[in-house]
């Protein structure tokens, strides 16, 4: 066995270990709903990343960043006004990529694989009302992981401008 | 009909064609809006800080509904006790309607201008508003401002008297066109407005005089310490068009606190200067509005 040989081996197992990972691909991962396949880029996640590292310390790194979402999922399933707009979601689906977006829009080491925020919102008809009841529970998920206001402003003003994707009607 | 009534005449009709399309649609929604962004009631009933208009619409109303507001204030000053109390309304939005009796009492300060002790001064504020363009909220990947267009017919009950200490009307408009911010990285709110006056102490002490018709700045700063709380500062320039007394500048420092969704209350110092010759008239301003 030649030197290539080996190299050709060692780089096709690897390029077979990747493409068995592509094989769950965010579109249809394993535990959620397929979606239609769509382009993977951290542009979908509609902002771009705050660079200082305090804000992501304040939010408490990806742990926090996990509490938040998981508040922030249980605030909208006890919220009448917009539990009926989340109603169909794939919990497991959002939750992951909510934590994906949160983390990359805050600086963390972590790459966004959902959709964009406008064809994600395409066909849901939500309103400015219920966008402004989502930013309430978002603010109470960051509350109670004790996130200064002023630390949640500055995540907030990178939400605020998808209100032109989310709200159609 | 001068031009001012038909603006706000105009932009009446316009609120009412907005109303009947809603109405149309069965669509009546309410509430909706972010604690403390449909401002407060200013003095002279429009939506905004306490002294200075701002651009954002009065009521909880997102742009798919209506909402109203009602608000009562006092301002106790050295020498004079001034009041206003009114409502108005927000459509989608998008227009603001409003309605504001302002009384103006002169207590000892009356019998010393020989007007008499107690002597009142009643005033009524028409105000309509239209939100030209931006968002102060949402827009916060752009430096653009929401802007708004607004006009205030105001009349004054004392037209003798006001004509006697130099004021050329009873009666009077103000126009004012308003930018307002939130920079929301820096939770910081902020506000300019141009107004284009010739109202004495905002009309209570009559209309024009020396001069007619002055732009007039008015700016405001706030802090937003949490959801229901903001605290800041207002300046706002006024004309000085009576030979008999100097008017000056007014300043406030102020802090006001969302109750809940329906009730704001704050609280400023406030800063009036000379008024009607009695100089230094600080005091403290209190304020409640109710709104849906």
């Amino acid at each position: 066995m030649s030197f290539n040989s080996i190299l050709i081996a060692g780089l096709t197992s690897i390029a077979f270990t990747v493409s068995a990972h592509a094989a769950q691909p965010p579109h249809a991962m394993p535990g959620e709903l397929e979606v239609d396949p769509y382009e993977v880029s951290n542009a979908n996640a509609g902002a771009e990343p705050i660079t200082d590292p305090a804000v992501l310390a304040a939010f408490n790194g990806e742990a926090g960043i996990a509490r938040i979402v998981d508040g922030l999922i249980a605030g909208i399933q006890a919220d009448e006004r917009i539990e009926g707009v989340f109603r169909a979601s794939d919990w497991p689906r959002l939750r992951r990529t909510l934590i994906e977006q949160f983390c990359y829009i805050l600086g963390g080491p972590c790459d966004y694989t959902g959709r964009s925020m406008a064809s994600v919102h395409v066909d849901h008809g939500v309103t400015t009302a219920e966008f402004n009841a989502l930013v309430e529970n978002l603010q109470d998920a960051m509350d109670a992981e004790g996130v200064p206001f002023a630390m949640q402003n500055r995540f907030l003003a990178r939400l605020a401008p998808m209100h032109g994707d989310v709200v159609t009607r | 009909m001068t031009l001012i009534h038909t603006m706000i005449a105009g932009l009446g009709l316009a609120s009412a064609a907005s109303l009947a399309a809603t109405a149309q649609a069965q669509d009546f929604e309410t509430g909706g809006k972010l604690l403390l962004t449909r401002g407060i009631s200013t003095i002279e009933g429009s939506g905004g800080g306490g002294l200075s208009s701002w651009a954002l619409i009065t009521g909880n109303e997102t742009e798919r509904g209506i909402g109203g507001t009602a608000h009562a204030t006092q301002v106790e000053l050295e020498d004079f006790r001034f009041q206003s109390a009114g409502f108005a309304i927000g459509i989608h939005d998008r227009f603001e309607l409003s309605w504001t009796r302002q009384r103006f009492d002169t207590q000892d300060a009356g019998a010393a201008l020989g007007l008499g002790q107690g002597f009142t001064f009643e005033q009524d504020v028409i105000g309509a508003k239209i939100r030209l363009f931006g968002d102060a909220v949402y827009d916060q990947d752009s430096w653009v401002p929401q802007v708004a267009l607004g006009v205030q017919h105001k009349s004054n009950n004392q037209g003798a008297i006001v004509r006697a200490v130099g004021a050329a009307d009873d009666s009077g408009y103000d126009v004012y066109l308003a930018a307002t911010k939130l920079l929301l990285e820096h939770s910081l709110l902020l506000n300019a407005t141009l107004r284009w006056t010739e109202a004495n102490q905002t009309g209570l002490l009559g209309y024009g005089g020396l001069n007619d018709h002055s732009l007039q700045g008015e700016f405001s700063a706030g802090y937003m310490l949490s959801r229901r709380f903001i605290i800041g500062a207002e300046y706002r320039f006024k004309p000085d068009n009576l030979g008999f007394a100097g008017e000056d500048d007014w300043v406030d420092l102020f802090a006001a606190y969302a109750v809940n969704q329906h009730l704001t209350v704050t609280a400023a110092w406030v800063d009036l200067g000379s008024i009607a010759t009695f100089d230094d008239q600080r005091g403290f301003y209190l304020s409640l509005q109710a709104g849906f």
